[in-house]
């Protein structure tokens, strides 16, 4: 009887809550529509100039019709934020690494990190620019110098935080370091690890942007940040958005690879991985 | 200062003997901390080479599980030592016998399998996978973990964890098993189970343990030697023989003589608790 009276209740909270599970699902797409939508139609109504603000369907077509000249663009800024972010991703570790295996080291060098840090990568990429032989070289210094950080200071963190009673453990079977590294240490600290390498994505490609904004090179091998430097001096409005949105799309793009591999690598145990 | 043995315990009759040596000889053992706290003062025991269960019982900074980490090597002693057979160390150097440790917590390597984390041990000492996988799968079948080898601990429930624990422990084949209050964070019927389960384990491995506890019922069940310690600062108290035969089972569990051993140790218990100031009460 009262199986009766309680079947249908389960059912109908599992279909409001999946109904409630679709419209969060859906609220970002609907309020991005809305957005574009109402920008539309602000500028179709108003006749906005296209030099002052491109409606969403010229960025688009912009988009489709200077693919072939805005894609070479696309693949250098690429290139320079993905090799810096491996180069900060293997010496960000490989450093921390070293900071941990001595706290001579770490009380050397971890100033140094910080000031490289919270000095504004704007304000040194000239003098790197100069420096260095040619400006791709400059443009990867200078994104690695952005990226590097949170990788060294969230593998560090990490390395460091091993459980106390599993480090005696392994004292206890006499682990040698190389083990206590890479089997206790290094696993360990793959959850810092890994949402460092998260932040310093991003970081790679707004410090590839910024130096080459700086460094302002144009010719065959120039990237985004150039593209829309030399759009905003000709007035290319939506081929500036265009560009723009091309960047914003490589930083969703890296965001949600790294995002992929953390949850992979930690499927098993950890926490930020399960849902 | 009080360190009056109630019944002959073992220990002495074997220290008696010259041919047996003790297993191990913790000769006038003491531990400062830098602060000055004085966690244990010239504290002695032997503990005999035939296997024995021997609890660690007292209030709480009676320094028993400071005694425990010093007997593994992994704290250091301020004065006196603690003499293996084998090796007589002062805390500096690494104890070269067998021993295996549980802590307080399962310990376990959460990003690693149960197999794994109970081959941990042998790994650290060079052994390959391969030639020890039934050795492992063995030991996990006598813990009841063989269908859980491939799981991750955050699959197992805390009693399962304590189990992979004590097999990781086993693995070695140590002569002492060292505890450090295993069951304190499980439930009640989870803990008596795990009792029931080391007590099987202690019979068929033939080997010492040294068990921490704050628990008199746990300590009278499960031991044939109960040490008890009085706290501020961390001293033996009495030295008890618990002489009921083994296999323990649950007959024991209610019978009139567990019930008279858990009355005797609860008379020493609250003298040691009156000794140490009294001020856990």
């Amino acid at each position: 009887m009262s199986e009766n009276v309680k079947a249908p209740a389960p059912a109908k909270s599992s279909a409001s809550k999946s109904i409630g599970w679709v419209l969060t699902q859906a609220a970002p797409y609907v309020f991005g529509f809305l957005f574009l939508a109402i920008w539309e139609a602000a500028v179709r109504i108003n006749n906005l100039p296209q030099y002052l603000l491109p409606s969403p369907t010229n960025i688009v077509g912009t988009l489709f019709h200077d693919f072939g000249s805005l894609f070479p663009s696309l693949v250098v800024t690429v290139t320079i934020t993905v090799e810096a972010f491996v180069v900060a991703a293997v010496g960000g570790l490989l450093l921390a690494m070293l900071f941990t295996s001595s706290r001579w080291i770490e009380r050397s060098l971890f100033p140094y990190a910080v000031i490289m840090q919270v000095t504004p990568i704007v304000a040194i990429a000239p003098l790197i620019i100069i420096w260095a032989k040619d400006t791709q070289l400059a443009l990867l210094i200078c994104a690695w110098l952005v990226a590097f950080f949170p990788v060294v200071s969230n593998a560090a963190v990490g390395l460091n935080s091993a459980d106390r009673n599993l480090v005696d453990l392994f004292r206890l079977y006499g682990a040698n370091r190389w083990q206590s590294l890479t089997l206790l240490r290094l696993p360990g600290a793959m959850p810092f690890y890994l949402a460092g390498l998260r932040i310093s994505g991003s970081l790679a490609l707004i410090g590839a942007v910024v130096a080459e904004f700086v460094a302002g090179t144009g010719g065959a091998r120039s990237g985004l940040a150039y593209r829309i430097l030399e759009t905003g001096y000709r007035l290319e409005i939506p081929r500036m958005f265009a560009a723009l949105v091309l960047i914003s799309a490589t930083g969703i793009a890296i965001f949600f690879l790294l995002s992929m591999l953390s949850r992979f690598m930690l499927r098993h145990w950890h926490e930020s991985a399960q849902r | 200062m009080s360190s009056s043995s109630l019944a002959s315990s073992p220990a002495s009759s074997s220290a008696s003997d010259p041919a047996a040596r003790p297993l191990i000889a913790i000769q006038s053992v003491a531990k400062t901390y830098p602060n000055g706290t004085e966690a244990i003062r010239s504290f002695s025991l032997d503990i005999p080479s035939s296997p024995q269960f021997l609890s660690l019982l007292g209030p709480s900074g009676c320094g028993k599980s400071t005694l425990l980490r010093m007997i593994a090597g992994l704290e250091v002693c301020s004065a006196g030592q603690i003499d293996w057979p084998t090796a007589s160390y002062d805390g500096h150097a690494r104890p070269m016998p067998e021993i295996g440790f549980v802590f307080q917590e399962a310990t376990l390597m959460p990003w690693a399998t149960v197999f794994d984390n109970v081959y941990l041990p042998l790994r650290l000492k060079g052994k390959r996978r391969g030639e020890v996988r039934d050795e492992v799968m063995d030991l996990l079948a006598q813990v009841n973990l063989q269908k859980f080898a491939k799981s991750y601990p955050r699959e197992l429930s805390g009693g399962m964890k304590m189990r992979v624990s004590i097999a990781r422990a086993l693995i070695t084949r140590p002569k002492v098993l060292l505890m450090d209050e295993p069951f304190a964070a499980l439930d009640e019927i989870t803990r008596l189970r795990l009792n029931n389960d080391l007590l099987q384990l202690w019979e068929t491995q033939k080997l010492t343990v040294i068990f921490v506890t704050h628990s008199v019922y746990e300590s009278a069940f499960l031991s044939d030697r109960i040490v008890v310690m009085a706290s501020h600062p961390g001293r033996l108290m009495a030295d008890l023989s618990i002489s009921a035969p083994y296999p323990r089972t649950e007959e024991y569990r209610i019978s009139q003589v567990y019930n008279d051993f858990c009355r005797q140790v609860s008379g020493w218990l609250h003298k040691a608790m009156l000794a140490g100031g009294g001020e856990e009460l």
